[in-house]
């Protein structure tokens, strides 16, 4: 590990221009964060400036509209105008019940699908794959027409139970790769100690499976705070999460001001997954890598 | 383990993705072959001043009472399918009549809504697919070359564009590159053009929507090349430069064909998710001129009256698209399983 490929002797002028690369691409990865934060402190006219662009930096007509070079104007409007806490709320019900619910089944299923070794086995990973391919956008267009006739449609349950489903695939298929890893041997003793196989999982396997159920979760945790599909078209107006929210604030923008809202949503939609990322990244990573690299 | 046990273990999850994966794909093909109730028609006499006239009106309460009795419509068989907003066989045919030159047949096809979204879709995915893998390989081999307390800090930015919610970060861009913004007021001046705006050019909608898709996706390649790159076997490496091989002869000869069943994966991976492209579409408002399938299905589903069985053809086609990109992968892992049992 120690001896990698950058360890070798290279040449100044390359280590410049790779330098310069990355600096670049620092650049282009996180500018437009930063850009967005600083002026979803700012005013309309400044943030989108009809005349000069350095209205962004110097906040020139933030400091004829408001007094002061910053202003919370759009998160105020955002978050109690426009009742963006309630969104805020039902994000949070949605993402946990999901994450907590796609983990219990994920981790059953997981398990059986590692320890089974029958080739049914194996064709329920495919069938598994197969579904993960389906466009999210055409299971809700299956869903809307039964739904509305249910009268199941708008609720945040009807929701949380599809983001499960559509999770599946991907949280089996990374359990069952994770639990792969727990020798096998471990939850058999303990069978030929006379636990039955659910005794055997639940002393023995679930006790060491945290890390494995962790990465899953963090990726449970962004598939459905990151929804967009089912989230906009399964969800009633009142009951609609952050990304469906935000979304509907750019079909009211004819109203001045009202873009700063959706600014001001934007930035306090992704301050938490940058928090995310922050303490988890090894996680991330290597639950990004894990199926590549391993095969 | 036993049928038995394996049963009620995978139960819970099974179900959850029959009732709402497997059904919905049935239910999509139901609505598919159905169309909403035609208006009912009623004769009216009227008794005017000149003897009884008889008119058709549209009998609005009837109507209405028939379509929430039998909200699926009527049994159509495949007549949604070769609609004009579909697959058009109609029009494709007399475009194909009319038209004598390649070029010319494609901007008819273009006027067509399907057309033009299956055109769109798959020049995203042909042009951000492999764009995607090469900008990912270059930071990777970038980052890699860093000195050891900078590559932590570097990871972490390059993971922010792919982590935030797409729809979130294309709007992030959007805002910059919008006609008042600050990349689109740059490239105003650069050009001398006052006028020009994304929502105006469609080349330029496309251009910046390729850009996203890049943008967003390039974290991806970079992370799994990433960890190839801590992978590579050192022998081949020492041994080339034995023998005198340069730096670019080592990255040619050894380390890229070591990375090269990644690029199988992350190809794999970006064809899928390039394909259902839809949140991009809606931050940069852009459903007009780059829409893609997923975005027709979308706007189907939200317009005034949800056209269901639009709705319901366009997803059985894009269905038919996915597969027709999945199916190398499924026999590649059919063959990898089987030669894993001879041993």
């Amino acid at each position: 590990m120690s001896a990698t490929v950058s360890s070798q002797r290279k040449s100044t002028a390359l280590v410049v221009v790779s330098t310069t690369f990355v600096v670049l691409w620092v650049l282009i990865a996180a500018f437009p964060f930063f850009w967005t934060l600083w002026g979803s402190f700012k005013v309309e006219s400044d943030f989108f400036s009809r005349n000069d662009w350095t209205n962004a930096l110097t906040g020139i007509r933030t400091q004829i509209e408001t007094g002061g070079a910053f202003t919370g104007q759009a998160y105020e409007g955002a978050w109690i105008r426009e009742e963006f806490w309630r969104a805020a709320l039902n994000t949070t019900i949605v993402v946990f019940s999901t994450v907590v619910i796609s983990l219990t089944l994920g981790t059953l299923g997981g398990y059986a699908l590692a320890r089974s070794g029958y080739r049914y086995a194996f064709w329920l990973l495919m069938l598994a794959l197969i579904f993960r391919a389906m466009p999210h956008i055409t299971l809700v267009s299956g869903y809307l027409l039964p739904f509305f006739e249910w009268n199941v449609w708008g609720h945040l349950p009807t929701a949380i139970i599809v983001l499960v489903a559509i999770n599946q695939p991907f949280t089996l298929w990374m359990l069952h790769s994770f639990f792969l890893q727990i020798p096998k041997d471990l939850d058999e003793s303990a069978m030929v100690d006379g636990c039955s196989r659910f005794e055997a999982f639940w002393r023995v396997i679930v006790p060491v499976m945290w890390p494995g159920v962790i990465t899953t979760g963090l990726f449970s945790f962004l598939l459905a705070y990151n929804d967009f599909q089912v989230t906009a078209l399964v969800l009633s107006q009142e009951n609609q999460t952050m990304v469906p929210k935000i979304a509907s604030f750019l079909g009211s923008t004819f109203e001045a001001g009202n873009v700063m809202f959706a600014v001001a949503a934007v930035v306090s939609a992704t301050a938490p997954l940058f928090v995310l990322v922050l303490f988890f990244q090894r996680q991330i990573v290597s639950g990004l890598t894990a199926g590549a690299v391993k095969g | 383990m036993p049928h038995r046990t394996f049963f009620w273990f995978i139960f819970p999850s099974l179900l959850a993705m029959l009732l709402f994966i497997a059904l919905p794909i049935g239910s999509v093909i139901v609505q598919s072959v159905h169309q909403q109730h035609e208006q009912v028609l009623r004769t009216v006499e009227n008794q005017g001043p000149f003897g009884t006239t008889t008119s058709t009106v549209v009998d609005q309460e009837a109507t209405r009472a028939l379509r929430e009795a039998e909200p699926l419509g009527r049994f159509v068989g495949l007549d949604v399918y070769f609609d004009r907003a579909h697959l058009a066989v109609e029009e494709v045919g007399q475009a194909w009549a009319a038209t004598d030159s390649i070029g010319a047949f494609v901007d008819r096809l273009m006027n067509l809504p399907f057309y033009r979204a299956l055109i769109f879709t798959l020049t995203y995915v042909i042009v951000v697919t492999p764009l995607t893998i090469l900008l990912g390989l270059a930071v990777a081999l970038g980052v890699n070359g860093l000195p050891r307390m900078f590559k932590g800090p570097t990871i972490f930015v390059s993971l922010l564009p792919m982590m935030v919610t797409p729809l979130v970060g294309a709007l992030v861009l959007y805002w910059m590159l919008e006609q008042n913004g600050i990349l689109g007021s740059a490239l105003q001046s650069l050009t001398g053009d006052p006028t020009l705006s994304l929502r105006a050019s469609t080349p330029l909608t496309w251009i910046t929507l390729f850009a996203y898709g890049v943008w967003s996706s390039a974290p991806f390649a970079f992370i799994v090349y990433y960890a190839g790159l801590q992978t590579v076997p050192q022998d081949p490496l020492e041994a080339a430069m034995v023998d005198g091989a340069s730096r670019w002869q080592r990255i040619r000869y050894v380390v890229i064909p070591h990375l090269a069943p990644l690029t199988v994966f992350i190809a794999l991976i970006q064809l899928m998710d390039n394909f259902r492209v839809l949140e991009p579409v809606i931050s940069f408002n852009a459903g007009a001129n780059a829409p893609s399938l997923a975005y027709s299905i979308y706007s189907d589903l939200r317009g005034e009256i949800a056209l269901f069985n639009s709705a319901a053809a366009t997803s059985m086609l894009t269905i038919i698209g996915v597969s027709i990109l999945l199916t190398p992968v499924l026999i590649r892992t059919w063959r990898d399983f089987n030669a894993k049992r001879g041993h």
